[in-house]
């Protein structure tokens, strides 16, 4: 989230169903990768290579209850990142993925209402501070889950190794930031 | 008002007299886990600029994902591990030959004691809830923010309770309790809680079988999960631990979010199977009809200890894998390896076609030692079926006990061990 701003915009790219697990959305295989940008290659390669090949900056990843579940691997919200999703909006996250990609910047937004009023390729505006989603293709509004002030300050660093390199490193023994 | 276990430990950990779910604390860390994520861990410490890890004695890191090392990529990430180590003297390291998988490894060298706060970069790091500590997963990001500092922000969670009494029907284990209550209860049935299990059926289980239902917990979303710290636990602990042990238990008044009973003889009458591609698509044995199987997998975090080899020996001795399957059995640590060598298990699962992988992940992870081919079919004793976890994304991955993983080697399709033993006992091993 570039200069911290509260909103951002994309496009609905995929609109996705219920546990959409990690190895779904970064395939075991590719684990030894530890370059965060070279992820973005293998994003859905099993599952939804289709998502990959379209994706554009900024565009939206939509879906349903406990979207990343499954391994704490940290490559799944990377590869979200860095093949250029803005956001994944879900009814639910599982817990590690939605920290994970909170840590690495990446907005994770939770709003069981938004999924019925999208479809592909609407415009979204998305209002963190106020916990709104807006249609701007349809011109409906959803309400998403306030965002927990720590989870708002990570995002405006662009994630936890920024917030810390500015924050913390001075004085090592504060404690970390995270949130859940 | 009284605590649950999992708001006791975080308690202690951030100094607050009492905490209740939902509420935010910051905690103390006793130990932080890596395996050969330690990398990606790494490499976040460094981008934050910092020198040194805030206590080299607190970090334990076990490769156990890729070992040994199948490709020159993982060979060059183990070395930078290695080379990160012995700079920061971390004085905990499992390298290739040393351990085995790191939830294994973490309890039988000693490092786990009840009361804890563990952070792992591994999900299945709730394990160890099994030994009484408070043990989650987190990201590799995170995890240098814990290297930095040796401390994390968590959440309280709220608790569920699982109450199991009765006696387990023969072959029947603790893999399909927990089988079953993830298909009750579902993928995200768990989300965000800890999970204390407990009742007479789990406090006369083996330790090793208590560390199934916790390791297990994960896939239905737990934080955290917790069986009885008593005195079997304490018996397991006493020659590994140097440090004093205590008891620790959930307040009688502690609150829970729900309640969950069930009777594991009424409840579960054949072994339990989760289905592709999800862990919570349960089915008992007999309602799936035949299913041949190409590959069988004994082994990983959930069922790769002394008492599954022990069992799947019983399966298949004096008999052979079936012409059309390949049976792969990994033992979850070097010390399970000596100890199945010395009891004569590994004579007789090599004898009956069986290969042995060394220990670690092996293919649980979809890295090596056991791929599946698209079109294959595979029963395993792990704890994911997701699509493509074990090879081909058109492939077709089973979840299932380690005495049905064994038998279904011999059937060649998916079997219930009661159609190959007639000697009839129970396989869970009671401590």
């Amino acid at each position: 989230m570039p200069g911290g701003s509260l909103t951002l915009r994309g496009r609905v790219r995929a609109l996705l169903g219920d546990d959409i697990d990690t190895d779904m959305i970064y395939p075991g295989r590719y684990l030894n990768i530890t370059d965060r940008e070279k992820t973005a290659a293998h994003l859905f390669e099993l599952a939804y290579p289709e998502i990959r090949a379209a994706i554009q900056p900024g565009d939206v990843i939509v879906a349903g209850k406990n979207f990343g579940c499954g391994s704490s691997r940290e490559q799944a919200a990377a590869a979200l990142k860095f093949a250029g999703a803005g956001a994944v909006i879900a009814a639910s996250f599982a817990r590690i993925f939605f920290r994970n990609a909170i840590n690495l910047g990446l907005p994770a937004v939770v709003s069981p209402d938004a999924a019925p009023l999208c479809s592909l390729a609407d415009e979204l505006e998305i209002d963190l501070g106020a916990g709104e989603i807006h249609n701007l293709t349809n011109g409906r509004t959803s309400p998403s889950a306030a965002l927990d002030p720590r989870a708002v300050e990570l995002l405006a660093a662009g994630g936890l190794v920024p917030y810390l390199k500015r924050k913390y490193i001075n004085s090592r023994r504060e404690t970390c930031p995270s949130t859940e | 008002m009284g605590m649950t276990l999992a708001e006791k430990i975080l308690a202690r950990a951030s100094g607050c007299e009492c905490v209740a779910p939902d509420q935010v604390v910051v905690a103390r860390v006793d130990l932080a886990l890596s395996h050969e994520n330690a990398d990606l861990v790494r490499k976040s410490f460094l981008e934050i600029g910092v020198d040194r890890v805030w206590d080299p004695s607190k970090i334990v890191i076990v490769f156990d994902h890729r070992v040994p090392a199948e490709s020159e990529k993982t060979a060059a990430t183990h070395k930078a591990v290695r080379e990160f180590v012995a700079a920061q003297g971390i004085e905990h390291f499992y390298d290739v030959g040393r351990g085995g998988i790191c939830h294994q490894v973490l309890p039988e060298e000693g490092h786990v004691r009840p009361g804890m706060v563990i952070v792992g970069t591994d999900s299945h790091t709730t394990t160890h809830g099994a030994f009484g500590a408070f043990a989650t997963g987190i990201g590799a990001t995170e995890m240098a923010g814990v290297w930095m500092v040796g401390s994390l922000w968590f959440k309280v969670p709220s608790t569920l309770r699982i109450e199991v009494e009765g006696e387990f029907r023969p072959w029947i284990s603790a893999k399909d309790l927990i089988l079953h209550i993830i298909g009750r209860l579902g993928a995200a049935g768990a989300d965000y809680r800890a999970v204390e299990f407990d009742g007479p059926a789990i406090r006369r289980m083996s330790v090793a079988s208590r560390m199934v239902l916790t390791n297990l917990a994960m896939e239905m979303g737990a934080k955290v999960a917790f069986t009885p710290v008593d005195e079997i636990l304490l018996d397991y602990l006493r020659p590994r631990v140097a440090e004093k042990l205590e008891m620790i238990a959930p307040d009688a008044d502690a609150r829970y979010e729900r309640a969950i009973a069930i009777d594991a003889g009424e409840d579960l009458w054949e072994p339990q199977i989760a289905c592709p591609h999800s862990v919570d698509r349960v089915q008992p044995l007999s309602a799936l009809g035949d299913v041949p199987v190409h590959q069988a997998v004994l082994g990983s975090c959930t069922n790769g200890r002394l008492e599954d080899l022990e069992v799947a020996a019983r399966v298949v001795a004096g008999r052979t894998v079936h012409p059309r399957t390949r049976l792969i059995v990994i033992p979850a640590s070097q010390q399970i390896y000596r100890e199945a060598m010395r009891l004569g298990f590994i004579e007789t699962l090599v004898a009956a076609g069986a290969i042995i992988n060394p220990p670690g992940c092996g293919p649980c992870v979809g890295v090596h030692q056991g791929i599946l081919a698209a079109g294959e079919t595979c029963v395993s004793s792990t704890n994911r079926n997701f699509l493509g976890r074990m090879g081909s994304k058109d492939s077709l991955l089973y979840l299932a006990s380690p005495a049905v993983v064994a038998a279904s080697a011999i059937a060649g399709q998916l079997a219930h061990p009661v159609s190959l033993v007639k000697q009839s006992e129970p396989c869970l091993v009671e401590a």
